[in-house]
């Protein structure tokens, strides 16, 4: 099977769904002739044109509202933010229209709405945001977060065929590092279904995007310390598959919650309560989070990396709760 | 000339002049202006019993321009109204009992009782998009309407509807330019209702006329009288036509008055009083009644039986929407998703 990184994994479910659903187009900013700020979108435009490559003014609210509207209509809009930190400019459309439109009066609204998500690249607090709250906490919403190639495609793929919106947030921080093997066909990863990516005994480790390649290599670092960690990747943040993280704690009956987000009122906050509520008589130590601190994402290099959960902030959380 | 054309940016009535209305056309205009006003007293009404367990929205003093607007539109235009375009509603085929439904919270309103009064009175099959109460979200849905009616190479169009209190919101000047920019096929009507909530138009805006910003997004603008539903009718027949030849987008600014509050909690006391009496006189539905009567379009016995046949289809759709019923809370959940 072909090796390709994510950004390529992609850029070809782009073309794949365009050449299957004539209905599907693309707008956002940069996203024509120039092939959009990270290249996602490159060959897009020379393939199908203007007409379903629709680059705008800087509008995201404009043309979040636009993509609803046609949406409505019967087509399959996929709108690139070019950075998730500057979605808030477009919230209202998302979150007062697409989220609630089915429920008021009826009306579908498959929309995509595609996002370079989260840190690592010395980018700053304006191009390095993780926003996932604010839409798992809207009713009306899917939330995706790959956190690899293959994932990535199937993904996609799934949001764009699926017909309701889907708030899809690509970590930029894997989109030329990670490359795996990718089928050169098109198919589907069900939205929803959380993935166990190792098995383990000691400790359940539930994560999602970039942290998860961090948790992977604190994994391979705890085994060699004879710490059998359990790694669960979400993917999907709305709908949460409770079910996947549930069963994990049944097997090891403690949790380490990990994400690059800030800290209150984050995803990981949720998976603790829901642990609370629907664990508590499995569980064998207090849940930990592991996440980014309550503050905005700051630039300089030691600064990102103090803010930043990686492998060894995971490993040591995993050593906490195993030894309670 | 029915446009007040101080600051045309070009000229509306000159590029495709109007034909007159046959007076068929002009009574069914009538008939729908005065369903528009008895229905929205029959809301207030309704209201007053303590039928109505959230609020209501009256329109009246914008019967000319939801309803000399939307009745140009043909088969497949799409529409998006606001909370004062109960007219338009009613023109495209939302039948008053589900409109009645609708601010009774029952099931057979449009929403089955998830959203309040004209707010998601939405139905596709109408081709009605509904409201969000986030202004002026109607005018991005209408442009992603005239955008996929285009899109599907139709000649189509899509008709929305704002107020001056949303023209403020940054969200109007992105949709405007979007859609200059993007050549789509929509009409933008501005209600110019004088008030913004309790706002007046001199804290709103340094501009007299807002349709003098059409300028600076490349389109045509235009001034009419919003009373007048004949001058509503000739420029948005203009601007259809313009649209649907592929021409772009439109800006029509209505002036008129929102003669309630701004909703029925609302008694408006910081409207003058003569301001309201100033506009009484030009009360849009008697205004049309008397130059109906003067070219002997109108008489007695023809207003009587409009007026007749209104009176029987709202008793009926009163009927009809006190006898649907309320939502289950069993359903509470459901329908989140499609």
């Amino acid at each position: 099977m072909p090796e390709k990184t994510y950004l390529e994994a992609i850029c070809e479910a782009l073309h794949q769904e365009r050449e299957a659903d004539e209905n599907v187009f693309v707008i956002g900013e940069d996203v024509g002739e120039f092939g959009g700020a990270f290249k996602a979108t490159a060959g897009l435009f020379e393939k199908f044109g203007r007409k379903r490559v629709i680059d705008t003014p800087m509008a995201e609210w404009g043309f979040l509202g636009l993509a609803n509207g046609a949406a409505m209509l019967g087509l399959r809009p996929v709108v690139e933010i070019q950075f998730a930190d500057f979605i808030s400019t477009g919230f209202d459309p998302i979150v007062q229209c697409a989220a609630t439109t089915h429920y008021r009066w009826g009306a579908a609204i498959p929309i995509v709405v595609r996002a370079p998500w989260g840190g690592g690249a010395n980018a700053g607090p304006f191009h390095s945001q993780c926003p996932e709250a604010w839409f798992v906490h809207t009713p009306g919403l899917k939330v995706v977060i790959p956190s690899n190639p293959y994932d990535a495609k199937g993904l996609l793929t799934a949001s764009i065929r699926d017909p309701n919106p889907v708030v899809f947030f690509e970590p930029k921080y894997l989109y030329r590092r990670q490359r795996a093997e990718v089928p050169d066909e098109s198919y589907t990863v069900e939205i929803g279904q959380a993935e166990v990516v190792r098995e383990g005994d000691a400790v359940s480790i539930i994560t999602y995007g970039a942290m998860v390649d961090e948790a992977i290599a604190a994994c391979e670092s705890l085994a060699e310390e004879g710490v059998d960690a359990e790694l669960i990747d979400l993917r999907t943040l709305a709908p949460l598959d409770k079910e996947t993280v549930l069963a994990s704690i049944e097997r090891t009956g403690r949790a380490v919650i990990v994400h690059e987000a800030t800290r209150t009122g984050g995803v990981g906050a949720e998976i603790a309560a829901i642990l609370a509520e629907e664990a508590f008589e499995l569980l064998d130590a207090p849940l930990v989070r592991v996440t980014a601190p309550d503050t905005p994402v700051p630039y300089s290099p030691p600064l990102e990396k103090a803010f930043r959960p990686n492998s060894e902030s995971i490993r040591e959380a995993v050593l906490r709760s195993a030894a309670y | 000339m029915p446009f007040l054309d101080s600051h045309r940016t070009r000229s509306l009535s000159e590029m495709r002049p109007d034909p007159p209305l046959s007076d068929e056309k002009r009574l069914e205009i009538l008939y729908w202006m005065r369903l528009t006003r008895a229905l929205d007293l029959r809301c207030e009404t309704l209201f007053k019993q303590g039928k109505i367990p959230g609020t209501i929205f009256s329109q009246i003093g914008h019967e000319a321009i939801a309803v000399g607007s939307s009745i140009v539109l043909e088969d497949g235009d799409v529409i998006a109204p606001m909370h004062r375009d109960l007219g338009a509603y009613l023109v495209r085929g939302m039948t008053p009992g589900r409109v009645f439904a609708q601010a009774l919270a029952r099931e057979g309103a449009p929403s089955r009782g998830r959203d309040v009064n004209t707010h998601g009175l939405g139905d596709l099959s109408l081709d009605i998009i509904g409201y969000v109460s986030h202004l002026p979200q109607s005018m991005a849905l209408a442009l992603g309407a005239g955008f996929a009616l285009r899109y599907k190479d139709t000649d189509r169009v899509a008709m929305t509807y704002f107020g001056d209190g949303s023209f403020s919101e940054g969200g109007a000047h992105e949709a405007l330019n979007l859609a200059a920019v993007l050549d789509a096929p929509v009409v933008f009507l501005l209600e110019n209702n004088q008030f913004a909530y309790s706002t007046p138009l001199r804290y709103q805006s340094r501009l007299a006329e807002f349709a003098k910003r059409a300028e600076g997004y490349g389109m045509p603008g235009v001034t009419v009288d919003g009373c007048d539903v004949e001058a509503v009718h000739a420029a948005t027949s203009e601007a259809v036509a313009r649209a649907r030849a592929g021409e772009g987008p439109t800006l029509i600014e209505c002036v008129a008055m929102r003669m309630r509050g701004h909703a029925i909690h609302d008694p408006a006391d910081y409207v003058p009083p003569e301001l309201l009496e100033e506009w009484e006189k030009r009360d849009p539905i008697r205004g049309f009644e008397e130059k109906l009567r003067e070219t002997g379009a109108l008489d007695e016995a023809t207003s009587g039986a409009i007026d007749e046949r209104i009176r029987e289809e709202l008793d009926a759709a009163v009927e009809w929407a006190e006898n649907s019923p309320l939502p289950d809370p069993a359903d509470l959940t459901r329908r989140l998703f499609a």
